[in-house]
């Protein structure tokens, strides 16, 4: 049924709809609201899972970790520093092989403190070998929920995946989204079978040593499931939108890029204010097109090959910034055209929060085709 | 597409007001999307809230820099915070002040007073100023029915607090139709 509802509930909705049986979270703006909303869930039954209350986000992976390994369907949530301190055991869980979904409220890492919006949090934790898919807008930030479940209990896969969405600008914005039924989504998403688990009568080990003879080829197994994951994605998108009407068969999103001489990359909610952006521009002549980046883990880069191919000029908006070095996304986009002569300009844009706004786009597009980039967009110099 | 920025100091319901604005317009069959403006969180501190709405789909995330319309909860802040700043021409300034503003409206605005602190302490007994201009706010613009509001409401309050916030609203919104 479609509703007006804020994203963090609209989260909060897809994972009781996708009937996670334990639940482990600490609280951290601004992912605050999903937690609270899950909690009530559980606490007045309308969401048959267990929530594990814990004192840090570090024990809160653990618990899930713990959980998936016994065989559980398991749900958590994060942020910024939360991320941060969950990092060891982000690694842990993926070199397990353990599906476990954490939907990111995308923020900016201290210091200095901000609790407002960037992509620097899941970025990174690029190399942990959890699938990261990013969200435009609040319906696609359920919907990816759905599709990751699938995508990840594959046993092809068995990875663990974030689905990010960014805080404040979609965690805190009330806007339509269709929620699906619970009949719906039992036919989507079956329960889910786990390869192996704990199991008294059986026993196993997970995360034990490996010496140099194996660690290497546990390191080579996860990239290959990660390989194999574009196209696990893809099937699962594509059977997501023949139900419920919403296409996901493709890791990128192509908007007006058909004749695109100047194409604008990007992922997550900024992707809505560059359509907007782009639209103007097209009015006045501009053949400017944008490619929206779903899924950064695994990178899609045969997709953003052929999507980009055409353009003669591509600028790259980074919400992060690898320091030392460039944009996350844009170093992708670079590999992906090596050996192309396409200019390729990368913009780090909307760090902490700064507002990005259809003029800035705009602004963005014109420095790109004067060959002006590489670039940190839209420093206050008087403060420097 | 039409763009709302409601002023307020925190602690009086801006963020509140503004989604259930967004509720009320989608009731009405229109899309809306509604987001705060995180500054300073604290009591009584200016803050910002804002709404869109539009027959299509909203895709646009920044700030609103150019509303059509704005919302003043508290005319103390006119002094802080230029509330009229971008507005559109055409635009229309809902302010809460029991006697006029101490502050020039740009030309093409057209200002509204109401005395939204007497109506929500005659009907709800407490200074909580934001759902008397919700009414104003539906009577001024047309974006939202009185009935759509009503409902956001319900949805929002229950029993008695839910009747008296009407109450509240439908006052401060027969005072605008009537004054219009």
């Amino acid at each position: 049924m479609r509703q007006i509802i804020e994203g963090s509930h609209a989260v909060a909705e897809a994972v009781r709809l996708s009937r996670p049986q334990v639940i482990a979270a600490y609280p951290i703006t601004p992912q605050t609201h999903i937690v609270e909303r899950l909690a009530e869930m559980v606490a007045d039954g309308e969401l048959n899972g267990e929530y594990i209350t814990v004192e840090s986000e570090f024990s809160a992976l653990s618990a899930c970790l713990g959980a998936s390994a016994a065989g559980s369907r398991v749900y958590s949530a994060t942020t910024s520093q939360g991320l941060a301190l969950m990092f060891e055991v982000c690694f842990n869980v993926a070199g397990m092989r353990l599906p476990i979904l954490m939907t990111i409220a995308n923020r900016s890492l201290s210091a200095p403190l901000s609790i407002w919006n960037d992509q620097q949090d899941s970025i990174s934790l690029r190399d942990s070998g959890w699938l990261q898919f990013y969200a435009e807008d609040n319906q696609e930030a359920m919907d990816l929920h759905f599709i990751a479940y699938r995508v990840m209990e594959d046993h092809r896969i068995l990875l663990p995946a974030f689905v990010c969405f960014d805080g404040f600008i979609l965690t805190h914005t009330y806007e339509p989204v269709d929620v699906p039924t619970q009949d719906e989504i039992d036919t989507y998403l079956p329960a889910f079978t786990p390869y192996q688990k704990l199991d008294a009568q059986n026993p196993l080990s997970f995360g034990m040593y490996a010496t140099p003879e194996y660690y290497m080829e546990f390191r080579y197994m996860i990239d290959q499931a990660m390989q194999r994951s574009k196209d696990v994605i893809g099937k699962a998108g594509r059977e997501f939108g023949e139900q419920f009407g919403r296409d996901y068969s493709s890791l990128v999103e192509e908007y007006r890029m058909e004749d695109a001489e100047t194409a604008v990359v990007a992922m997550g909610s900024v992707c809505g204010t560059i359509k907007d952006s782009i639209d103007e521009m097209r009015k006045k002549g501009k053949r400017v097109g944008l490619l929206k980046i779903r899924t950064y883990r695994p990178f899609p880069i045969e997709e953003v090959k052929k999507s980009l191919q055409s353009a003669s000029t591509v600028a790259v908006m980074d919400k992060n910034i690898s320091l030392g070095s460039r944009g996350a996304v844009g170093l992708e986009v670079k590999d992906a055209l090596f050996g192309s002569d396409i200019s390729i300009y990368d913009y780090i844009v909307g760090l902490g929060g700064r507002d990005i706004r259809k003029k800035d786009v705009a602004a963005i597009v014109d420095l790109a085709e004067k060959g002006e980039g590489n670039l940190f967009y839209g420093l206050h110099e008087e403060v420097l | 597409m039409k763009e709302l920025r409601i002023h307020g100091r925190g602690g009086q319901g801006s963020v509140t007001a503004a989604e259930l604005i967004a509720v009320a317009a989608f009731e009405s069959g229109e899309n809306a999307m509604a987001f705060p403006a995180f500054g300073v969180e604290r009591r009584g501190a200016p803050v910002q809230a804002f709404v869109r709405f539009s027959n299509d789909k909203i895709r646009l995330r920044s700030q609103v820099y150019e509303p059509d319309y704005i919302i003043v909860q508290d005319s103390t802040l006119i002094k802080d915070v230029n509330v009229f700043h971008g507005m559109k021409s055409g635009g229309i300034a809902i302010v809460n002040t029991e006697k006029g503003i101490d502050a020039e409206v740009p030309a093409g605005i057209r200002l509204i007073t109401i005395d939204a602190t007497r109506i929500a302490l005659d009907t709800l007994g407490m200074p909580i100023t934001n759902t008397a201009l919700l009414g104003a706010f539906a009577a001024a613009s047309g974006e939202i029915t009185f009935e759509a509001l009503k409902n956001a409401l319900r949805h929002r309050f229950k029993g008695e607090i839910a009747d008296k916030n009407i109450q509240a609203a439908k006052r401060a919104y027969d005072l605008v139709r009537g004054g219009s």
